[in-house]
């Protein structure tokens, strides 16, 4: 039941962090390109994966704190179903190449920030790890 | 401010459907291939699309329930940890069609969503 209610809690920040950061991206670049989902999509991946690893290699943080903020925060933060709209939207607005371009940039991107974020926690806590001896 | 309550409302009751319907999914379905954030993120994307169809929709509502809900419900954060991670441990096959086919099932099914909530 707490689990619950944390990943609730968590999802709300996350939805509102979400549509407050992508309508202020979204603010500053009007064009047909969804840059605001983009952004918080990107920043998600490597969040997200920095603090799973890092919370596996050094944080030792009870499990619940990690379903609020992966599972419920950064969960909630990102989003699949907005994505797959917007591309469609470009699709049927006849963009097709812009609809090509934003699911590669989102899914390459996507992937390069979810290795540098596994790979950037990796850096710093097995340092810190080897240092102290843990 | 009645935007970001709704958006609350439907972000609270999203996120923690993501979580009941994972861990459903996975007690289910103890595969390599990360079945439960796939199925989450195609009926999202369909409801989505459905919601985006129906034109006459109050705005108040696609806040809710679009906005909060499924935006909440569906995660791309996950979906691209879960890639990376199959990458990582050399199942390239199984990462490439993943990816693939959320994508590509993903807008698919926004677009039958969309005609669905159209045609209604």
């Amino acid at each position: 039941m707490m689990n619950y209610l944390v990943v609730g809690l968590g999802g709300i920040l996350g939805s509102i962090s979400r549509y407050a950061l992508s309508s202020f991206v979204s603010g500053l670049n009007k064009t047909a390109f969804p840059y605001g989902t983009l952004s918080v999509n990107l920043i998600g991946c490597f969040l997200l994966s920095f603090i799973a690893y890092g919370s596996i290699l050094k944080w030792n943080l009870p499990k619940r704190y990690i379903l609020a903020i992966n599972t419920g925060f950064i969960g909630s933060f990102t989003t699949f179903s907005t994505f797959s709209l917007e591309a469609l939207n470009l699709i049927i607005e006849g963009k097709l190449i812009l609809a090509i371009a934003y699911v590669l940039v989102s899914v390459m991107a996507g992937l390069t920030l979810s290795w540098l974020g596994i790979y950037a926690s990796t850096k710093i806590y097995q340092k810190a790890r080897l240092r102290t001896g843990m | 401010m009645k935007i970001y309550l709704l958006i609350a409302i439907g972000g609270l009751f999203g996120a923690i459907s993501r979580f009941a319907l994972s861990a459903f999914i996975q007690s289910k379905h103890n595969r390599r291939f990360p079945y439960a954030t796939f199925i989450i993120n195609l009926t999202g994307s369909f409801l989505l699309g459905f919601l985006f169809g129906r034109h006459n929709l109050r705005p108040e509502f696609f806040f809710l329930f679009g906005t909060g809900f499924m935006g909440a419900y569906t995660t791309f954060s996950t979906f691209e940890f879960e890639s990376i991670e199959l990458i990582r441990k050399e199942k390239l096959l199984l990462a490439i069609s993943y990816l693939v086919f959320s994508v590509i099932i993903g807008v698919f099914l926004a677009y039958l969503g969309y005609l669905i909530g159209k045609g209604l």
